[in-house]
């Protein structure tokens, strides 16, 4: 015993290996690495529009603490004496004042400041990728509802955080998004009023906003985010990644390249990649030129004041709804912005109900690894492509004066069209894409069953020409069939054996007619067999 | 780089000798025909074409390292207010352009090599790990629920409800001391936002000039902003003073005036009305002296002036509230008094 003792100290271990017994000591770090050190990711380009969020959000927390080192969140005014001489003697708030120094008095200011203007930019914007790639190719479903939940409450929470972050500079724009804010507040039934004397400190706009705004902006939201971005990586690494199906994939299985030293090396290096390309964009192309604006004043406004694209469809909203006003009993219902608040939650929670929706009527309680192709659930990708729709239509309206004096059009006639497209817009594009995944579903049972257009033209003795088709490989052939369909749903016979008539709630009704909907006759091509294949391919080679 | 000068033996076997589930394809047409074959890359059979990946990879570290020095000398070379043409960019600062490019270079330059150094030299075999299923299995939930059973048991929770309820109690009000504390964000909201500044008597000042008006100094087709007699840009609350008190200024003939009570209510023709939009509470800036139009630019909103400044398209949900002007002794345009409604977006009290 005591002899194997010394020999082991005799033998000193590398220090890298005697840190990490120190660790593993106190952290159990060797445990953690067993499990995922070697842990296997699979690989599609679309898994990395989620790294893009991530990495720019990690960029945002390290530019924005830059950015509080600088920035005053007062309203005290003041009178401005910095180096930027058209704004000299200009009454303005400290905030205002302290960006105008980030921007033109501290080196290297702009650029951090448009870096993480740009990265909010493209955080949101990857987030909202991510949510249709994972929408699109059902990886939302058991066991992964609640990371979708986290991943909605990260992207609602990062439209807020971005707004209260552009209000900060206090500058003629923001302050003018945060005056339709006010006002859209005040609009809310019954408490408005008290929502924004609170939220203000008083009349808008007060002297409490910035402060306000600053602390929601660096440390509430952003603290909320931080964790349930943590929360969703955890179970990232707990369920494993989706897989899109093909050869050697199953549902009990997932097949890549392990954490290190692949992607360690893959994602780690994406981020400088991520960081490089935002660093050269702010370098570039200025963003939020708060210095052109000038301070806020509630009695002055520029024209084609636009919101951060992620506010758009909100903007797009307020403007294109028709004015209507109730009045009665001495109060007012105030519709007209009412309406399109409600319009604005109910767009932004169908995202957060749609798998527990869609569970429902399938009734489906397995796990799901197997990423679907969109055009294998035609009635989902129809869904997803008519709320972008809705969406992309409400951009348009809240850009409507830019539509209009970009492309010569009547803002009137641009409104009415948004108008009467929201409605129209997302049932066509539900029609369209549901014909055009069940298309893609055709082609891809006649390419399993007559192989592929080689191109070859033959000519028969007879005079006929054929094209040749080359049949598939088992495994180009393998990932056109191995998706699962379902059965759609029936209810059973209404009477049951005695004759007796059973009770059939009315959820259970809807739920069978949404079910016949989404995998009825015509809602879905049915696959092809093996033995429709082997008909096809034992005989000779007709088609 | 041709494949003949590859020594023999790194040659990868031929593709058709991985006979994998050929004979289950007769059997199943659609089987699993399992994970297909690894394909090397040049880097796995060809030392020297891996010998270019490294020297590739050390490059693009190597660029990086100069391209920090390069940022670090931007920092110190170029003045901060220095600008500089740059094609397509047109006069942009150099410091910012400079900096950006040479930190983006660095950090780009970093990704390249790692994803580089991943994607030829790294292993490429694709491997498959299980997936264990999500829920526990009967016997640990069974275990589990006992433990909790017992654990619940030995609380005495469920037996003892007198600590029950009242625990329930004080957790359910001690959040209530937080939300009291709330209270002091702000105001209650009262009858503040019925009043502005503008009261009887108050002269209209010229916000550009910061003199008083006379309706002589109104031409036809001009819009003017006013602001009530006694507001400074210096007072401690102007910017929530000129929030609701923002008015604009315009002279119509007379006989084009259609509203009557518009007509009682303005002064040779000159009409005052409130410049904070009804919808949700842009200032109006934009006025078309032919129609008598004023259009919001936030949300486009317009109001026809000589009709009472009702709404004819846009959002916003009724007309803009107009200021009761007279002229003073001494000639100059005064309020006759404050708004009779309130100025600005709806609210719900506002009737």
């Amino acid at each position: 015993m005591s002899t194997t003792a010394t020999e082991a100290k005799s033998r000193k271990a590398p220090a890298g290996e005697r840190v990490a017994d120190w660790a593993d000591g106190r952290l159990g770090i060797y445990s953690l690495a067993k499990a995922n050190m070697r842990k296997i990711f699979p690989d599609h380009w679309s898994f990395m529009l989620g790294e893009v969020a991530l990495y720019s959000f990690i960029i945002i927390i390290l530019t924005g603490v830059y950015l509080t080192l600088f920035f005053h969140p007062s309203m005290n005014e003041i009178e401005y004496h910095g180096s930027y001489v058209p704004m000299q003697g200009i009454r303005m708030t400290e905030a205002y004042a302290s960006t105008l120094d980030i921007s033109f008095d501290v080196r290297g200011g702009l650029l951090i400041r448009q870096i993480h203007h740009w990265a909010a930019l493209i955080f949101l914007a990857a987030m909202f990728v991510h949510m249709m790639r994972v929408f699109f190719t059902g990886a939302f479903r058991k066991p992964r509802e609640l990371n979708w939940l986290f991943g909605f409450l990260l992207f609602v929470l990062g439209m807020f955080t971005g707004f209260t972050g552009y209000s900060l500079p206090d500058d003629l724009l923001s302050g003018t998004g945060v005056r339709f804010t006010q006002g859209a507040i005040l609009a809310t039934p019954i408490v408005g009023t008290y929502i924004s004397m609170f939220l203000f400190g008083g009349e808008f706009p007060g002297h409490d906003m910035v402060a306000r705004f600053y602390s929601i902006h660096i440390l509430l939201l952003p603290g909320i985010m931080l964790g349930l971005v943590v929360a969703h990586l955890i179970l990232v690494f707990y369920h494993k990644h989706t897989q899109f199906g093909g050869p050697g994939k199953t549902e009990k299985n997932v097949v890549g390249m392990p954490l290190l030293p692949v992607y360690m090396a893959k994602a780690g290096g994406f981020f400088f990649l991520v960081f490089g390309v935002i660093a050269m964009i702010a370098a570039m192309f200025t963003i939020n030129p708060v210095w052109a604006l000038g301070p806020y004043r509630p009695d002055q406004v520029s024209t084609g004041a636009q919101p951060d694209w992620y506010m758009g469809f909100a903007e797009g909203l307020i403007r294109v709804m028709p004015g209507w006003e109730i009045n009665f009993a001495g109060h007012t219902l105030v519709l007209g912005v009412f309406i399109p608040l409600v319009i604005f939650g109910v767009m932004l929670g169908a995202i957060a109900v749609y798998p527990f929706i869609e569970s429902w009527i399938t009734g489906d309680k397995r796990e799901h690894h197997i990423l679907d192709r969109p055009r294998n659930a035609p009635t989902r990708t129809a869904l997803g492509v008519a709320w972008v729709t809705a969406y992309v239509l409400m951009l348009v309206g809240g850009g409507n004066d830019i539509f209009a004096t970009h492309f010569h059009l009547s803002i009137n006639a641009i409104t009415w069209f948004v108008r009467i497209a929201y409605f129209v817009g997302p049932v066509l594009a539900f029609v369209v894409t549901r014909r055009i995944c069940l298309g893609l579903q055709r082609r891809d049972k006649e390419k399993v069953l007559h192989g592929r257009e080689s191109g070859i033209i033959k000519r028969l003795p007879h005079g006929e020409f054929v094209e040749i088709h080359e049949p598939l490989d088992a495994e180009t052939r393998y990932k056109l069939v191995s998706h699962e369909q379902y059965e759609p749903a029936e209810l059973g016979p209404e009477v049951d054996e005695n004759g007796v008539k059973r009770k059939i709630k009315r959820s259970e009704k809807l739920r069978a007619k949404l079910n016949k909907g989404y995998y009825g006759e015509g809602n879905q091509i049915p696959k092809p067999t093996a033995e429709e294949y082997r008909e096809i391919t034992s005989g000779h080679g007709h088609h | 780089m041709s494949t003949q000068e590859i020594p023999e033996e790194n040659l990868p076997s031929g593709q058709g000798e991985t006979a994998h589930g050929a004979v289950k394809v007769a059997e199943d047409p659609f089987a699993d025909p399992g994970l297909p074959a690894h394909k090397p890359r040049i880097q796995d059979i060809d030392e020297r074409a891996a010998k270019r990946s490294e020297r590739t990879v050390a490059l693009l570290f190597t660029v990086s390292m100069l391209s920090t020095i390069g940022f670090i000398a931007s920092f110190v070379i170029f003045p901060i207010n220095h600008i500089v043409y740059i094609w397509p960019f047109g006069h942009i600062s150099s410091l910012n352009f400079s900096l950006g490019m040479t930190l983006g270079l660095a950090l780009f330059c970093i990704g390249a090599g790692a994803v580089h150094w991943a994607r030829t030299l790294m292993s490429d075999v694709e491997t498959a790990q299980e997936r264990h299923p999500i829920e526990a299995t009967p016997e640990v939930k069974t275990k589990v629920m006992e433990d909790f059973r017992e654990g619940a048991a030995e609380s005495q929770l469920g037996r003892r409800k007198l600590i029950r309820n009242t625990m329930f109690g004080a957790l359910a009000m001690v959040p209530l001391s937080g939300v009291v504390l709330l209270r002091e964000l702000g105001p209650l909201p009262e009858d503040k936002l019925r009043h502005t500044l503008w009261a009887r008597g108050k002269m209209l000042i010229n916000q550009n000039t910061n003199e008083p008006l006379r309706p002589e100094d109104v031409a036809v087709g001009s819009l003017t902003f006013a602001i009530p007699e006694g507001l400074e840009e210096s007072d401690h609350n102007f910017n929530t003073e000129i929030a609701k008190a923002a008015l604009m200024i315009v002279r119509l003939q007379p006989g084009d005036i259609k509203d009557k009570q518009e007509l009682e209510w303005s002064h040779e023709g000159i009409v005052a009305y409130s410049k904070i939009c009804t919808h949700v509470g842009c200032p109006i800036s934009l006025y078309e002296q032919q129609t008598h139009h004023v259009l919001c630019p936030c949300h486009q909103s317009t109001f026809d002036l000589a009709d009472g400044a009702r709404v004819i398209f846009g959002p916003a949900g009724h007309a803009l509230p107009q200021l009761r002007i007279g002229v003073n002794d001494e000639g100059y345009l005064e309020a006759l008094g404050d708004f009779e409604e309130p100025v600005g977006p709806a609210f719900w009290e506002r009737g």
